[in-house]
């Protein structure tokens, strides 16, 4: 079979439409996981640079197989690579990502995020611990009486909590 | 005649392989916390904390595969992370004595993860000249914040909570508290990677960190423990506690017994 190879604009297009293996109502470019699509016409490169949610994610793998899947399927010859710095934090997630997680039943990060936080904190040595107390609407109802049950939920980036209202319990994606 | 528990070679190593030097205990520090926090699921007081605690050691496994193929650029030998992880032994790991000790109760994982977490947040705060370390801290920073919250939580509610989980509490940071010097101790190779940029100077992160326990102990109605009548020290220049080889046999077997298996 002979694979015509796609154009950039695509090949882009494609990659951002790559779900995430654990979450798959929302795409990898939604949650801000796709980092940069750098295209090379004439030899049919294509390097591709994704960042970890968590640095212990393992959905990573998935995520980087998938990829390099979607670039061979459009003719292209994939490299991915991961990138740290900056770090990852919630406020990438967009906001047509956040209906999406809402709608799955995924109370999305609320409240600020910790990008203010960290460049304020990191480096003047203060680690500012935050005890405030922070409200997440049920994803069901709507009701903003809901509690947390655990602070760790079924993957590294939820939390899991209960809405007092309907008495349903959701996971929360915990704002970092 | 050396002092128990000194580094038989004092030599310190200098540019790339100071580098190296320094990032391995880090990664180190994370790889064998993550090793004993797994040893949590299945076993914890409740279903949450299985995955609270395994969450955790996933982030510390992170933080450590980040770093141990840039110690194999540094060090010239190009070796990958499971080379580092899976087949050295117990003289070439960097690590504090605090991660290698054996799971004790639930209030000693507490307050082991209070001291690890408020120290370790300290020194991920101070940034890296070496910019993987950099990218690395700046993430992982982030975690370890979350990190420290769990056990500021578990703290106060232990500590605040009944009798029973009263006396196991002040028990715990009592058995930990041998093992807190050495997370602030300026070894060589922590003092000269300070001179050049690549990470903070030890002695100085502990006012704060130290600062951060005393508030939570006051605050879960527990007393910081006194002086200790010994000390760890030697993590960092290779020399470990006896727990240490029984914890890399059981994490390495799979790999040395069936070289380059995958699944």
């Amino acid at each position: 079979m002979v694979i015509t190879r796609t154009d950039a604009a695509a090949l882009e297009a494609a990659l951002a439409a790559v779900p995430d293996p654990e979450v798959p109502v929302v795409t990898i470019a939604d949650l801000g996981i796709l980092r940069a699509v750098e295209v090379d016409e004439t030899t049919g490169e294509a390097h591709v640079v994704i960042t970890p949610t968590y640095s212990g994610c393992p959905a990573m793998e998935a995520i980087r197989a998938h990829v390099e899947h979607v670039c061979r399927r459009q003719g292209w010859m994939p490299t991915v690579s991961t990138r740290l710095d900056p770090p990852w934090t919630t406020d990438w997630i967009s906001e047509d990502g956040r209906d999406k997680l809402r709608r799955f039943g995924i109370a999305p990060p609320s409240g600020r995020g910790a990008v203010a936080a960290d460049a304020s904190s990191r480096h003047t040595g203060v680690v500012a611990l935050e005890l405030r107390v922070h409200v997440v609407a049920c994803p069901q109802c709507g009701s903003t009486d809901t509690t947390e049950l655990a602070h760790f939920g079924s993957t590294a980036c939820k939390a899991l909590r209960r809405c007092n209202s309907c008495r349903e319990p959701f996971d929360e994606f915990k704002a970092i | 005649m050396p002092s128990p528990g000194r580094a038989v070679d004092d030599a310190v190593p200098q540019g790339d392989a100071l580098a190296a030097a320094y990032l391995l205990g880090l990664a180190d520090d994370a790889m064998v916390y993550a090793q004993r926090l797994g040893e949590w699921l299945t076993n914890a007081p409740q279903i949450e904390e299985d995955m609270a605690l395994a969450n955790i050691s996933l982030d510390l496994i992170g933080q450590a595969r980040g770093l141990y193929p840039r110690v194999g650029e540094l060090d010239g030998t190009g070796r990958g992370e499971d080379d580092y992880a899976m087949l050295r032994d117990e003289r070439g790991w960097c690590n504090v004595h605090l991660v290698e000790q054996e799971r004790g109760d639930f209030a000693f994982e507490v307050a082991r993860l209070l001291w690890f977490s408020a120290s370790r947040i300290e020194l991920l705060a101070a940034g890296s000249a070496d910019r993987v370390l950099d990218g690395v801290m700046a993430k992982a920073y982030k975690e370890a914040r979350y990190h420290l919250d769990h056990a500021v939580q578990w703290t106060l509610r232990l500590g605040d909570g009944t009798e029973e989980s009263h006396r196991r509490m002040q028990t715990a940071l009592v058995a930990v508290a041998p093992y807190v010097d050495e997370l602030f101790d300026d070894d060589p190779v922590s003092a000269a990677a300070y001179a050049e940029g690549i990470g903070p100077l030890p002695s100085e992160t502990r006012e704060v960190a130290e600062r951060t326990v005393q508030r939570i102990v006051a605050e879960a109605t527990l007393t910081m423990p006194g002086a200790s009548p010994w000390r760890s020290r030697g993590g960092r220049a290779g020399i470990h506690s006896r727990p240490m080889g029984s914890l890399l046999a059981e994490m390495q077997h799979l790999a040395r017994s069936h070289p380059g298996a995958t699944w």
